[in-house]
């Protein structure tokens, strides 16, 4: 395995699946869609009241975050592994975990990032303070990565499965705990005046972590799959 | 290694285990009445909680088994990645249901516990809500297995979010502890001498063996219905049965 092969194979899937993702445009935005109505019947349910909205904006923000990327996983994975073309990369000459990170890399370009996008509007809704959306940005853009990284592991493993949705859900979301635990920290605990590089440096850690372990375990989980 | 090898093979693991089990279930009942009167009998009240500690005698193992099992269950995902032994993901499916029983009992008796000294059933403690995900963690295991038909790509899938899964358990445990702590901090510990009057610790730790006598018995049975049926038509367990019923 070259390091040219390495990054060519990087490149490749991140064009393919970006390129895909935009001759269906529809269906980003459908996700993104979903994040603003889930995040918009939190007032509606918990009442109006700007102090209550105040404090647990950032947390909804942050849930509502991992559940639209839970449900976009099923794009990296399933149209391709059901025409067969997974199969072809998997075989093919480029090495595959760096076509798997590619993959990874397009579905963050187009979930995490427009959801990064839409937040300091959400932030504004729930009345945070410009300080408080700019943590919760930094929170978000070193965490949503994570939740691809990691997702990509868990669609893989339930690539093709009956009843694969809810299953996704059971597999995943512990595993996004400790994200939204310190993502959702450090904006409380900047709000209380309190130091957050504590919370960064473990969201950076744990981006560290999924970035070296995640392609590989996802290229296993694709095997177990196709085998 | 060769006895090993031998024994990785279903077909000589398939009577071993017959035979072993009820050894491992008498341990784990003997041992298990021993610490039931120790801790309910001799040991003497708490002089903070009254006679309600006394549930630690169940509590304090239960948890200790539902993470030790689920380390368990990674090390045979290891075993199994690494040495392509069946009898490792076998093993590995065994333990799940022993482990999420464990994992049940420890929030039972936690929540029963909780009620008369801290006055509720459930708060959103590091520990407690650390031992629900958990809980969330096995349910995925066996929720995984039970959706993949292949028994083939079932163990394989199984053994990687085992993996995955002990990658995370120390992660999600550190981030709630962060999160939020109520819970008493560990009585038993290695490096701090126990806080505990020695005779409950005994209690303690003789009740910890009988779970996991248990725990050894209840996944040999459960092993050997699981290679019953993976191996239903197979050469030797016809023979075996054929020998069983004469």
């Amino acid at each position: 395995m070259t390091q040219a092969g390495v990054w060519a194979g990087f490149a490749w899937g991140l064009r393919r699946d970006l390129r895909l993702s935009a001759r269906s445009s529809a269906e980003v935005l459908v996700v993104l869609g979903f994040f603003l109505i889930v995040v918009t019947l939190f007032p509606l349910s918990v009442g109006p009241d700007p102090r209550v909205l105040h404090r647990i904006g950032a947390g909804i923000i942050w849930v509502c975050a991992t559940l639209a990327c839970l449900l976009s996983l099923h794009r990296m994975f399933a149209l391709d592994f059901a025409d067969g073309s997974l199969e072809q990369m998997l075989f093919g000459a480029m090495p595959f975990p760096s076509i798997v990170a590619g993959k990874i890399g397009a579905h963050w370009l187009t979930t995490g990032c427009p959801l990064l996008l839409c937040t300091p509007l959400v932030g504004v809704q729930f009345g945070l303070s410009g300080g408080e959306i700019g943590v919760l940005l930094l929170s978000l853009a070193i965490g949503t990565p994570v939740l691809s990284l990691i997702g990509g592991i868990m669609a893989a493993l339930t690539l093709g499965l009956r009843g694969g949705g809810a299953l996704l859900a059971l597999l995943l979301l512990p595993l996004y705990i400790p994200l939204l635990v310190f993502g959702v920290g450090a904006v409380d605990s900047y709000a209380a005046g309190m130091g957050i590089e504590g919370h960064f440096s473990v969201l950076g850690a744990e981006l560290l972590l999924a970035l070296v372990g995640a392609p590989f375990a996802t290229a296993a989980a694709v095997r177990t799959a196709i085998d | 290694m060769s006895w090993l090898y031998r024994f990785a093979s279903p077909a000589t693991f398939y009577p071993l285990a017959g035979k072993l089990a009820p050894w491992f279930f008498a341990a784990s009942a003997v041992t298990g009445l021993i610490g039931l009167y120790i801790g309910l009998i001799e040991a003497p009240t708490d002089f903070q909680q009254g006679e309600a500690y006394r549930i630690i005698y169940i509590h304090v193992p239960a948890a200790w088994m539902s993470m030790f099992i689920y380390v368990l269950m990674a090390f045979y995902g290891i075993l199994f990645f690494t040495f392509n032994t069946r009898l490792s993901a076998m093993m590995m499916s065994a333990l799940a249901p022993t482990g999420a029983m464990f994992t049940f009992v420890a929030l039972w008796t936690g929540a029963l516990w909780g009620r008369p000294t801290w006055g509720t059933y459930w708060v959103w403690d590091a520990r407690l809500t650390s031992e629900l995900i958990l809980l969330f963690l096995y349910l995925g295991f066996m929720a995984l297995q039970a959706a993949i038909e292949d028994p083939r790509r079932a163990d394989k899938a199984a053994a990687l979010l085992a993996i995955v899964g002990v990658v995370n358990v120390p992660i999600i445990y550190f981030s709630v502890q962060w999160w939020n702590t109520l819970h008493q901090g560990a009585s038993v510990s290695l490096t701090a001498s126990p806080k505990m009057a020695m005779i409950m610790l005994t209690g303690m730790l003789i009740m910890a063996f009988s779970a996991w006598m248990y725990t050894i018995g209840a996944s040999l049975l459960r092993v050997r219905a699981i290679i019953l049926e993976r191996e239903a038509g197979a050469e030797w367990l016809k023979r075996h049965v054929a020998e069983q019923a004469r």
